[in-house]
Order: C-alpha cells, then sequence, then structure tokens
C-alpha cells in the first residue's frame, strides 16, 4: 500500500523492530491494571495474526479434514496437493517471475529517473522548483482510475497493451513521482563542500553525479529501492487491467482472479492465500530494519 | 506531504536560488537536460491521461468510435445518479474504517505500548507488539482481502464453523453476501490492514516526548488522560496530520478488496468510486460516465490534499507564533 512514507530517511530511527526501544529504565510496581493492560495488548496481537495462522494451518489440510475437524485444528496429516495443485494450475514460478521482473526493473528505473530530477531540483536548484516539486507530488495522490482508461487507451494503440513493459512504464513514473519528490529535498542539503571539491578537480556535472553524489547517496537510494519494489510488487488495479493473459499475470492478480471458482475446494483456496502472502513476509523478514526505518523516519521534521 | 511547506519557505531565501554545483569550464550542459527524461516520461503517462480524462467526462464514448461531445451531461446524470451517492457514502465507511479507527485506536495502543508496557514489562514485548500489529500492512490489499474472505466463507467457512462449533449457530451468516452486513465486513478487513500503520508512526513520535514534561505534570496533578490530551496529543500532531491525510487518500482510492470480496454487491452495498468507475470503463462501456466519476473522485482527492496541507501549515504557524 501507498501508505507508507519514507520521508527523511537522513535522520537515523532507533526504532527497529529488532531493537527494542530505548527507554529510560525506572524501577516501578506492576500494579494489576498494568497487567491488565498487558492482557488487552497480547489479545489484540492475537487477534491480528490469527488470520495468518488459520490460513497456514488449513493450507496444509485435506478438504475431509477440514470438513470434519474444522478450521481451528491442526492438520491430522501434513496435506501437499491444495499447495502443488494451487502452484501447478496458476504456473506460480511464471507469476513471481513476471512481479519480480516488474518490480524490480520498475524499482531501478524509478531510482534513476528520480535521481535524475532531484540532481537538476535539489543540486542544481533550477527556476520553479517549488512548483516542479508540488506537480510531482500531486501526480502521487492521483487515483489511477484517473488515468487508467487514457492509458488503457494508448497503450492498446501501440501495442504495448498485454505486454508487461505497459505495466513497467507507468508504474516507472508513478514511483519516481514520489522518489523526486523525497530524493530532492535530501539533495538539497547535500554538502557543498564535496561538490565544490569535485568541481575544481575537474570532473564534469555527469562525473559529479555518477562518482560523487550517488556513491555518497546510496543508503538512502536503496531504502528507495526496496520501497518502490515492495509498492509495485503489491499494485492490483493496473496490472489487473493491462496483463490480461494468464502468461503475463502478476502474483496478486493471478491469485484474485481465481478467487470463487468452482474447481477450488476450501483448502485449496487457503493454499492460495498463503502463496499469496509468503512472498511479502520474505520481504518483510529480509528488508525489515530497512523498511521500519523509512517507515517510522516519519514524515516530519 | 508536510515538506510542502518548507518548500515554499526556502523560496523565499534568495541565496537557495543558486546551484549547489557551481559551473565550471567544462560543464556538461544545463541541469535543465537533466529533468528532460523524467517530463517526457510525466507528460506521457499522467498530464496527457489526466487531461484526456478530464475531456472525456465531457463525452459519450463506448471505446470504439469517436467520442462525441455532450457538454455537461455526464455531470448533470452524475449529480441525480443515487448509485454514484451511494458509492460516496461507502467512500465514507471506508474512511471511518481506515482513519478514524485507526487513528484512534493506534493512538491509544502507540500510547499503552510506549508508556506503559514498553516502560514496565520492556521494550523487547513493546517491540514484537509492534511488529504483530503492522504484519497485515505489507500485504498486498488484494491478498489481505482474500485471506479474510477466506475466513468469512458463507458455507464451512472458518468463522461460521467455529460460531457453530461453540454453540452460537444462530448467528452464522452469509458476511459478505448479503447486504446488511457486506459493507461492514469489508470495514473489518480495513482495520485489520491498516491498524499497524500509526501505531508504528506514533510510536516513533513519541520518542520525541521528554519524559520530563510528564513528570512535571504528574507533580501538577494531571492524570494520565490529561498527560496524553495536552503534552502528546499536542507533540505527535504533525505524524497525526500525516497519518490522517495518507490513509484518507487511501480510503478514498480502495478498489483491491472490493473488487476480490463483493464487485460492489450485493446490489449496490459495497460499491465505491474507484470500482464504479472502473466497471463503467470495462464492463458498460460507458468510458465518458466512467471517466466523470473518476475525475470527480480526483477533484474530491486533491482538494482534501490542498485543505489539509493548508490546516496543517496553519498550525505550525500558530505554534510558532506562540
Amino acid at each position: 500500500m501507498a501508505t507508507i512514507n519514507p520521508e527523511l530517511l537522513r535522520e537515523d530511527s532507533k526504532a527497529g523492530f529488532e531493537h527494542p526501544l530505548k527507554l529510560v529504565k525506572r524501577r516501578t510496581k506492576r500494579t494489576v491494571s498494568d497487567w491488565v493492560i498487558l492482557a488487552v495488548a497480547i489479545v489484540i496481537g492475537v487477534l491480528i495474526a490469527a488470520p495468518f495462522f488459520i490460513i497456514l494451518i488449513n493450507s496444509f489440510k485435506s478438504p475431509t479434514d477440514y470438513a470434519s475437524s474444522g478450521p481451528l485444528s491442526l492438520p491430522r496429516a501434513l496435506y501437499f496437493d491444495g499447495l502443488t495443485g494451487f502452484w501447478n494450475r496458476v504456473n506460480f514460478p511464471e507469476k513471481l517471475w513476471n512481479s519480480f521482473f516488474i518490480s524490480g526493473t520498475v524499482a531501478i528505473l524509478a531510482v534513476v529517473i528520480s535521481v535524475f530530477n532531484a540532481f537538476a531540483i535539489g543540486i542544481g536548484r533550477v527556476k520553479g522548483r517549488t512548483w516542479i516539486v508540488i506537480l510531482f507530488l500531486v501526480a502521487n495522490t492521483l487515483p489511477q482510475e484517473a488515468l487508467l482508461y487514457p492509458l488503457y487507451y494508448m497503450f492498446k494503440q501501440v501495442g504495448l497493451y498485454d505486454n508487461v513493459w505497459s505495466v513497467i512504464i507507468i508504474f516507472t513514473v508513478v514511483q519516481s513521482a514520489f522518489g523526486t519528490y523525497l530524493l530532492s529535498s535530501v539533495y538539497g542539503t547535500f554538502p557543498k563542500e564535496v561538490l565544490e571539491a569535485a568541481s575544481l578537480d575537474g570532473a564534469s556535472r555527469w562525473q559529479i553525479l555518477w562518482r560523487v553524489i550517488v556513491p555518497i547517496s546510496r543508503p538512502t537510494l536503496s531504502v528507495i529501492l526496496i520501497f518502490f519494489f515492495i509498492w509495485t510488487w503489491n499494485e492490483f488495479l493496473i496490472p489487473l487491467t493491462f496483463l490480461v493473459s494468464n502468461a503475463n499475470q502478476t502474483v496478486p492478480v493471478a491469485i484474485a482472479s481465481l478467487q470463487g471458482d468452482r474447481l477450488m475446494d476450501v483448502t485449496t483456496t487457503s493454499a492460495s492465500a498463503l502463496l499469496g502472502l509468503i512472498p511479502t513476509l520474505v520481504f518483510f523478514l529480509i528488508f525489515q530494519r530497512t523498511l521500519t526505518r523509512g517507515i517510522t523516519a516519519g514524515a516530519v521534521k | 506531504m508536510v515538506s510542502v511547506s518548507a518548500a515554499t519557505r526556502s523560496r523565499v531565501k534568495r541565496s537557495d536560488d543558486f546551484a549547489l554545483l557551481p559551473s565550471t569550464g567544462k560543464s556538461s550542459g544545463s541541469f535543465w537536460l537533466y529533468l528532460i527524461p523524467g517530463f517526457v516520461l510525466f507528460t506521457v503517462v499522467i498530464l496527457v491521461p489526466l487531461l484526456w480524462n478530464i475531456y472525456l467526462s465531457f463525452t459519450e464514448w463506448r471505446g470504439i468510435r469517436p467520442p462525441v461531445w455532450i457538454g455537461f451531461e455526464n455531470w448533470i446524470e452524475l449529480f441525480h445518479d443515487t448509485k454514484f451517492w451511494t458509492s460516496f457514502g461507502n467512500s465514507i465507511a471506508m474512511i471511518i474504517a481506515m482513519v478514524v479507527v485507526p487513528t484512534l485506536l493506534g493512538l491509544l495502543l502507540a500510547a499503552m505500548l510506549f508508556d506503559l508496557i514498553g516502560k514496565k514489562f520492556g521494550g523487547r514485548i513493546a517491540s514484537f507488539l509492534r511488529a504483530t500489529y503492522y504484519l497485515p500492512q505489507i500485504l498486498p490489499v488484494a491478498i489481505a482481502a482474500i485471506v479474510i474472505g477466506w475466513i468469512l466463507r458463507p458455507e464451512n467457512g472458518a468463522l461460521n464453523t467455529v460460531l457453530k462449533g461453540v454453540g452460537l449457530g444462530f448467528l452464522q451468516h452469509n458476511w459478505l453476501g448479503s447486504p446488511d452486513t457486506a459493507l461492514l465486513s469489508i470495514m473489518f478487513v480495513m482495520v485489520w490492514v491498516q491498524l499497524g500503520y500509526p501505531v508504528v508512526i506514533f510510536m516513533a513520535a513519541l520518542q520525541r516526548v521528554d519524559p520530563e514534561l510528564y513528570e512535571a505534570a504528574e507533580l501538577d496533578g494531571a492524570n494520565w488522560f490529561q498527560r496524553f490530551r495536552w503534552i502528546t496529543a499536542s507533540i505527535i500532531r504533525p505524524e497525526i496530520f500525516v497519518v490522517t491525510l495518507t490513509s484518507t487518500i487511501a480510503a478514498l482510492k480502495v478498489f483491491g478488496p472490493i473488487y476480490t470480496l463483493t464487485r460492489g454487491g450485493p446490489g449496490t452495498s459495497t460499491i465505491v468510486p474507484s470500482y464504479y468507475s472502473y466497471s463503467e470503463f470495462f464492463q458498460n462501456q460507458q468510458v465518458g460516465y466512467g471517466a466523470t466519476i473518476a475525475t470527480a473522485l480526483t477533484i474530491v482527492i486533491v482538494l482534501l490534499t490542498i485543505g489539509f496541507i493548508k490546516a496543517q501549515n496553519r498550525a505550525e504557524r500558530a505554534e510558532s507564533d506562540r
């Protein structure tokens, strides 16, 4: 979802998930009401995690096991037919590859475009830059429906409809609009001395961009890259509209389009949800720290 | 969002108008050259489609023969279209589920985790609970909807089976398939998805609050709620603004869960503007009318964004004048 706000990545936030909060240690007595509040917080956590757990256990059950022992019991025997059945039916490796290829290409291209734009706006300080930034920012809040049909018509005309490149081009622009906004403010505070020194050494702007600015801002760029990748992976409306044939679909679209299919029994459907959530869970585990830094770096100066 | 104001302010300072990078003899062209790829792509993918879509809202077009100009007919129809107003009403329901409930509950949970659980039971438990609350946020929202949709299945769904198992069989229900509960079920999905976002942001913000302020207030006899209201809420107000704005925009754009779970039904009970315009585009081939709905949605979102940013700037100025 695009509700994450990786602003101000320069500020190092200490609030990584794996790092306990740093708090002033005070020796206070735990009262009964403290325990009650802890219990409430844990119950809410259990309620939020419960759907994941329910999907997990039921994806390994046979439909008969499900019918006889219900959704809350552990599987009597591990049953993989639901998972493998769905895996083969949608040709899951192909969908994974499509999602991976689209998201990866978008992330790289969008970072490159954002760097170019931010170089001109943040470091070049071109005239009217405030308006350019506002323009990109507004573009980011637009509902995709407002662009959908014209884009659909345009891509049909040029023969890119039902081609992963239509989605790649669109999301490169959408993500780089946000990247430009973010990176322009980061580059606006780039240390001037470094740039002057490079320039005295006779480096051209192009060389300074690639040999000085990009390497120094690499940590920020990698955070943005990861966000672009995950946001693109999670997108739904545009891939749904543009990638109609089976062979081009992304993971969320392929899974969503088979819901309600008569051939899907109850545990196969659960398995399909499991396959849909595994990739993002894996990304979350790999990029935990980066993601939290991005989310909590917190939108506020 | 917030830094728009900062950018506007920096315009006032003249010294800012010089490039950080001095021009040298060996310069490789103007900085404007670097904006060309971005501008070209932006024009083709955003600007032209946006203007085209606005133009289409004044036409009748079925997608094949050229569009026919019909002036304001679509717009007049839109204002009398009860389905459209229902869809906006449902957007309000989405705002309740994605903004009001998660923000209020998120404030409470963040304060609980940070103030109480973090201090009395250790930061590790607080961090773990926060990560748990955040879990649904990482899913593609269509997949999140499928997860809850699976639990709410009418026949042999997990919820109905459990209800029956504990002797509450009379409560069994076709949750997503009946007009009385479909919207509530979708709202439930959205609260589940959204709750972790404010919790994470607010907990990060709470680290800015100086504990000494609390101690002083405690000495002055302020109770927990008073401290929360006058210290915490006012210090983390910028985060509250950002969370409210981004979540409101997201709530107005909800599409994936509606598409995967109900397709707007039963009847029009869960229709939202984005799904309505999508179905006009691709199912009814009423492209002009679909474009009108999409344009109306765009106008609402842009006005809301401007309003929010203005309100926030006013609040910031009031703060600095104090």
